[in-house]
C-alpha cells in the first residue's frame, strides 16, 4: 500500500464525516461486519453489496443446469457397485481401464524440466511458432501448396474448443454469410459455440438411423438448399458421437457441392491419427480441400491423439486465398483471442513441438498414437464378436463400420437407462457408447447388456 | 489460382468440376489489424543489438529473466507423476481454494461459510474476460468503468520494453470488456503534474456515476502508473461505494509482488470486505510466481450464501465451455502444489519478496542515483510509486532522445519497467534521464 501522502496541487479533503468516522472505528472494539455507517451512527442504508443485507446484485441468478455428458461421469461416481462400466468417458483408458501419459509425452514433459535455460514467459498472442508451423505441416502435409505459398495463418488455441471458438468470432466478424450448418447429431457444445460467436446455427442431416451409417442424399440435399457461401461445419475424421465417416468418394461428392456453391469448409480434427491410426489418412478429407486450391478453416487438437486432454493443446489454421490475405487474417485474429485470454498456455504446445521437430520422437509417437488406435478397433471387434456369439438379434456391424473413440450404438433412451439400472453400464442417452472405456474383461459384461436390453426392450 | 497439377486426388474428377474460386478469397476485405503496440516495438527493439535495453517482465539483478526456485521444485514433483486428463470445467478445486486464501484471507468466514463463487481462468485477462462475459449476460444493462490513463490515448509509435509481448493491461481491460459488450467509461486516476493519484477527481466520478455501477480496481501496484491509494484512501473509496450501491471489482495482478507481502497487498480488498462489499476479483499467478506463460489465475465472486455461489459458478462453467471447455492443467498444478506445501509455500513467499525488495531497492537506487546528478525536478514519484512500473512524467520527445541517444527503450508516455533496472545499468538510466530531462 502506498505511504499517505499529500499530493501537491491535487486537492483532497476527505469529507468530516468521513474523518469522524475513521476515528470512531479505531476507538470502538472492531468487527468485521461494523461499517463505517454504522460507527457514525447514521443510518445504515441498504446497498445491493453489502453481505450483511444479503442483496447481491447476482442474487436472481438460477443454477445451470448440469452439462448431459458429464453427468454420466456424476452418476457413474456415485454408483457403489464394483461391476459398473463408465462408457461415457471421452478419454482413452487402457486395457487395465486407467488414463495413460504417452511415453513421449513424458519424455517431452522430462526435458522440459530439465533444461535450466527454459523459462516461462509469455508467448505472444499467436502462440509457439514452432507449434503453429508444425501444426499445420502435420494436418495439412509437409509438402501442402497452401503451406508453402504461405497462405495458411495459424494460431495457437485452447484444443478443439478454443481453436472452433476462435474461428467462429472471427466468421462473426469477418465472414458475409454468418450461418453455419452443423452435422445432425454433432458434439454436443458445437451449438453454443457457434451461437456464442454470433453465428445463426442450422443443421445438416447426417446421420442415418435406419442404416446406422451416413445418410449422404439427406447431406447434399441439405447443403444444396442451403444459402450460397454458407459455412459447414465437418469433422475431419471419427465423427462424434456417431462414428461415421464419409468414405473418399462420398467426401469428393460433399466438396464439389461445397466448391460449387462457394461454402466455406470449417473442419474439426480431433482425431487425426486416432482414428484409423495413420495421420496421413485421417488428413484426407482437409487435405482434399486443400487440394483444389480454396479455403477453409481447421480447428485442430491434441487431447486425444496425443493425450494431452487437460492441458489444452490445439491450433486454428485458415487456409487463405494468398499469402497477403493470410497475413491481414492473422492479425485479424489475434484482436479475437487477446481479449480472450491475452496469449495461450505454454506447456502443452511447448510438449507438441518438441515431440513434432524431433524426428525419432516423431516416429515414436506414431506408434504409440497407432497402438490406442489398434486397441479401440480391437475392442469394436471383440464387442461385435460377442453380441454375435450371444445371437443378440439386429444387424450390429456398425459397430465395426463406425470408426473412432465412439460407437452410436443405435440403443434407444430406455435401453439405456435399463443398461444403467440393471448392469450398471453407464452411457450417454443417446446410446453413445466410447469404446476407449471397453477391456476383455468388461466387454462381456456390456454384451450382456446390450442383449439383455434389445431382447426384453423393443 | 488455377487448380494446381499438385492435386493428388481424384484428379480426373476434379478436372471436371469447377476448380475452387480462383478469385478474390473471402477474406480479401478483411483490414489489417491497427498494429499492436507491443509488438510493433518488439521489431524495432530487436534491431536494435545494445544491451542496455530495459525491459518489461521481471528480471533479477543480471538482467535475466527468472524461474523462480518453488516452482522448478515445483515441476520436477510434477513432471512424471501427474496424468493429464482433462480438468473440470470451473478448473483445479486445489488450485482455487489456494487462491481464495491469498485473497480473502486464510481463515476467511467467506471461505468457511462457502460464499465465494470461484473458478479457475486463463491468468489475470481470462479471469476478467469471464467476468465480462458474465456481467453482460446476468446485468445486461451494466457499465463497467475502467480508471485511466489508458493505452488508447498514446500514439501508436510505441517503444516497448519487452523482448516478448507483454500483455499490456490497460488495452487489454478495454478490448476485454468491449469484446464481451459491456459499455465502458472511465473514471480519473492519475494526476499527471504530480505523478500521484487524483484523489479529488477519483471520488467525485465515482460519486457522479450512476448508482450501482460496475468500477474495475487494481488491487495494488495500479498498472501502468505504480501509483496506489493509501489505506485512508481505499477507506474513503469503500465508503463512498457503499453509498452509490457500486459493485467493486478488483483486479489483483501484482499480490506480494508490490510490497513482498502478500497479505499486505491484499489490504484494498480486506477493507472492502470488511465494509461488506461483495466483490468480484481477478487473481493472475504471472506475475507473482512468474508463471507468464503457463495462464495461471481465478475469478472469484463474494455471494450471498453458499447456495447462490454454487448458482453463480454453475454460470460462470457455462461460459467457459464455449469458449476453451475446461482450462490448462500445469500452471494449476504449479500454483496448487507450490500453496499447498508449506515449504514450498515459504520458498514462495521469500522469493517473491526478493523480487519485490529487488524492485523497491532499484526505484531508491534510481532516484538517489537522479539526485546525485543534481537534478533540479522532484523523482519522489520514483519511491513513491510501487510495483513494476513507475510513470516516470517525461515527455514523448524526451523518451524518443532516450532511445535514439542512450538506446533505452520505454513506452512513449514516460513509463520506466523497474524490472529491467539493475545495478548494473541504474546509472545509465539515470545520467541519460538526467540528460534529457535537464534544463538547457
Amino acid at each position: 500500500m502506498a505511504p499517505s501522502h499529500v499530493q501537491p496541487g491535487a486537492p483532497q479533503e476527505p469529507s468530516a464525516d468521513r474523518r469522524l468516522s475513521t476515528l470512531v472505528r479505531h476507538l470502538l472494539p472492531s468487527s468485521p461486519r461494523r461499517t463505517a455507517a454504522e460507527d457514525s451512527s447514521a443510518t445504515l442504508e441498504s446497498s445491493p453489496t453489502m453481505a450483511s443485507q444479503g442483496c447481491s446484485v447476482f442474487a436472481g441468478l438460477a443454477q445451470a443446469p448440469e452439462d448431459p455428458i458429464l453427468g454420466v461421469t456424476v452418476a457413474f461416481n456415485k454408483d457403489p457397485s464394483p461391476n459398473k462400466v463408465n462408457l461415457g468417458v471421452g478419454a482413452y483408458r487402457t486395457e487395465e481401464g486407467k488414463p495413460l501419459v504417452l511415453n513421449v509425452v513424458r519424455r517431452a514433459e522430462q526435458m522440459l524440466v530439465n533444461d535450466p535455460t527454459r523459462y516461462k514467459e509469455y508467448l505472444p498472442i499467436t502462440g509457439l511458432a514452432d507449434f503453429n508451423k508444425l501444426s499445420a505441416k502435420l494436418i495439412f502435409g509437409a509438402d501442402s501448396p497452401a503451406i508453402q505459398e504461405n497462405r495458411v495463418a495459424t494460431v495457437q488455441c485452447l484444443s478443439g474448443t478454443g481453436s472452433l471458438r476462435v474461428g467462429g468470432e472471427f466468421l462473426g466478424r469477418h465472414y458475409h454469410e454468418r450461418t453455419i450448418y452443423i452435422p445432425q447429431p454433432t458434439w454436443g457444445n458445437h451449438v453454443k459455440v457457434f451461437a456464442l460467436s454470433g453465428l445463426t446455427v442450422k443443421t445438416y442431416r447426417y446421420y442415418d438411423p435406419a442404416t446406422r451409417g451416413l445418410d449422404l442424399k439427406g447431406f447434399l440435399e441439405d447443403l444444396s438448399s442451403a444459402p450460397t457461401g454458407a459455412i459447414v461445419l465437418l469433422h475431419a475424421c471419427a465423427h462424434n458421437p456417431t462414428g461415421v465417416d464419409p468414405t473418399i468418394d462420398e467426401w469428393e461428392q460433399i466438396r464439389q457441392l461445397m466448391r460449387s456453391k462457394s461454402m466455406l469448409p470449417f473442419f474439426d480434427s480431433a482425431y487425426q491419427g486416432f482414428a484409423s491410426g495413420n495421420l496421413d489418412k485421417d488428413a484426407q478429407s482437409v487435405r482434399m480441400f486443400v487440394a483444389d486450391g480454396g479455403e477453409l478453416l481447421m480447428a485442430q487438437s491434441y487431447a486425444k491423439n496425443m493425450g494431452l486432454y487437460g492441458e489444452r493443446v490445439g491450433a486454428l489454421s485458415i487456409v487463405c486465398g494468398s499469402a497477403d490475405v493470410a497475413g491481414r487474417v492473422e492479425s485479424q485474429l489475434k484482436l479475437v483471442t487477446r481479449p480472450m485470454i491475452s496469449s495461450p498456455p505454454l506447456h502443452g504446445a511447448s510438449i507438441v513441438a518438441t515431440i513434432l521437430k524431433d524426428s525419432e520422437m516423431y516416429h515414436e509417437w506414431t506408434v504409440e498414437l497407432k497402438a490406442m488406435a489398434d486397441r479401440i478397433i480391437s475392442m469394436r471387434q471383440q464387442l461385435f464378436d460377442a453380441l454375435k456369439a450371444r445371437g443378440t438379434p439386429g444387424d450390429w456391424s456398425h459397430i465395426i463400420k463406425q470408426i473412432g473413440m465412439f460407437t452410436f450404438t443405435g440403443l434407444t433412451s430406455e435401453q439405456v437407462a435399463f443398461m444403467r439400472q440393471e448392469y450398471h453400464i453407464y452411457m450417454t442417452s443417446d446410446g453413445r457408447i466410447s469404446m476407449a472405456g471397453l477391456n476383455a474383461k468388461n466387454v462381456n459384461q456390456l454384451a450382456d447388456a446390450i442383449h439383455a436390453a434389445v431382447t426384453q426392450l423393443k | 489460382m488455377a487448380l494446381s497439377s499438385r492435386a493428388s486426388i481424384g484428379r480426373q474428377r476434379l478436372a471436371v468440376v469447377p476448380a475452387a474460386r480462383a478469385m478474390a478469397s473471402w477474406f480479401g476485405h478483411v483490414e489489417p489489424a491497427a498494429k499492436d503496440p507491443i509488438l510493433g516495438v518488439t521489431e524495432a527493439f530487436l534491431a536494435d543489438p545494445s544491451p542496455d535495453k530495459v525491459n518489461g517482465a521481471y528480471r533479477d539483478d543480471n538482467g535475466r529473466p527468472v524461474v523462480l526456485e518453488c516452482v522448478r521444485e515445483a515441476e520436477r514433483r510434477i513432471a512424471g507423476n501427474a496424468n493429464m486428463e482433462y480438468l473440470p470445467m470451473g478448473g483445479s478445486m486445489k488450485m482455487i481454494e489456494e487462491s481464495l486464501k491469498l485473497a480473502y484471507g486464510e481463515d476467511s468466514e467467506f471461505l468457511k461459510d462457502k460464499r465465494i463463487a470461484a473458478v479457475q481462468a486463463l491468468s489475470g485477462t481470462g479471469a476478467c474476460r469471464l467476468f465480462a462475459d458474465f456481467q453482460k449476460r446476468f446485468l445486461p444493462d451494466s457499465q463497467i468503468y475502467i480508471p485511466t490513463p489508458t493505452w488508447s490515448k498514446f500514439p501508436s509509435s510505441f517503444l516497448h520494453l519487452s523482448v516478448i509481448a507483454n500483455p499490456m493491461f490497460f488495452l487489454s481491460h478495454h478490448n476485454i470488456w468491449r469484446d464481451a459488450r459491456v459499455p465502458q467509461r472511465t473514471f480519473t486516476y492519475y494526476h499527471p503534474e504530480s505523478r500521484g493519484l487524483d484523489f479529488a477527481g477519483l471520488m467525485n466520478d465515482i460519486q457522479n456515476a450512476q448508482d450501482g455501477s460496475f468500477f474495475l480496481l487494481h488491487a495494488c501496484a495500479h498498472n501502468p502508473t505504480g501509483v496506489d491509494p493509501s489505506e485512508e484512501q481505499w477507506r474513503e473509496r469503500s465508503f463512498q461505494f457503499k453509498a452509490k450501491k457500486h459493485f467493486p471489482f478488483f483486479d489483483m495482478a501484482y499480490q506480494g509482488f508490490a510490497s513482498g507481502d502478500p497479505e499486505r497487498d491484499a489490504k484494498a480488498i480486506r477493507i472492502f470486505l470488511e465494509d461488506g462489499h461483495q466483490i468480484g476479483c481477478a487473481q493472475s499467478y504471472a506475475k507473482n510466481m512468474g508463471l507468464y506463460g503457463q495462464r495461471a489465475g481465478c475469478l472469484s465472486i463474494l455471494c450471498d450464501d453458499e447456495m447462490q455461489a454454487v448458482a453463480v459458478k454453475s454460470q460462470l462453467q457455462q461460459i467457459a465451455r464455449p469458449m476453451y471447455s475446461n482450462p490448462p492443467l500445469h500452471g494449476a498444478l504449479i500454483v496448487s502444489t507450490i500453496l499447498s506445501d508449506p515449504e514450498l509455500k515459504n520458498l514462495w513467499l521469500k522469493e517473491v519478496k526478493g523480487m519485490a525488495d529487488r524492485i523497491i531497492g532499484m526505484r531508491k537506487a534510481l532516484k538517489e542515483n537522479l539526485e546525485s546528478l543534481g537534478s533540479s525536478l522532484s523523482w519522489e514519484h520514483i519511491t513513491n510509486q510501487i510495483g513494476m512500473f513507475c510513470h516516470s512524467g517525461m515527455t514523448p520527445e524526451q523518451v524518443d532522445r532516450l532511445t535514439n541517444e542512450f538506446h533505452i527503450y520505454m513506452t512513449r508516455n514516460g513509463r520506466i519497467s523497474m524490472a529491467g533496472v539493475t545495478s548494473g545499468n541504474v546509472a545509465y538510466l539515470a545520467n541519460a534521464i538526467h540528460e534529457v530531462t535537464k534544463a538547457n
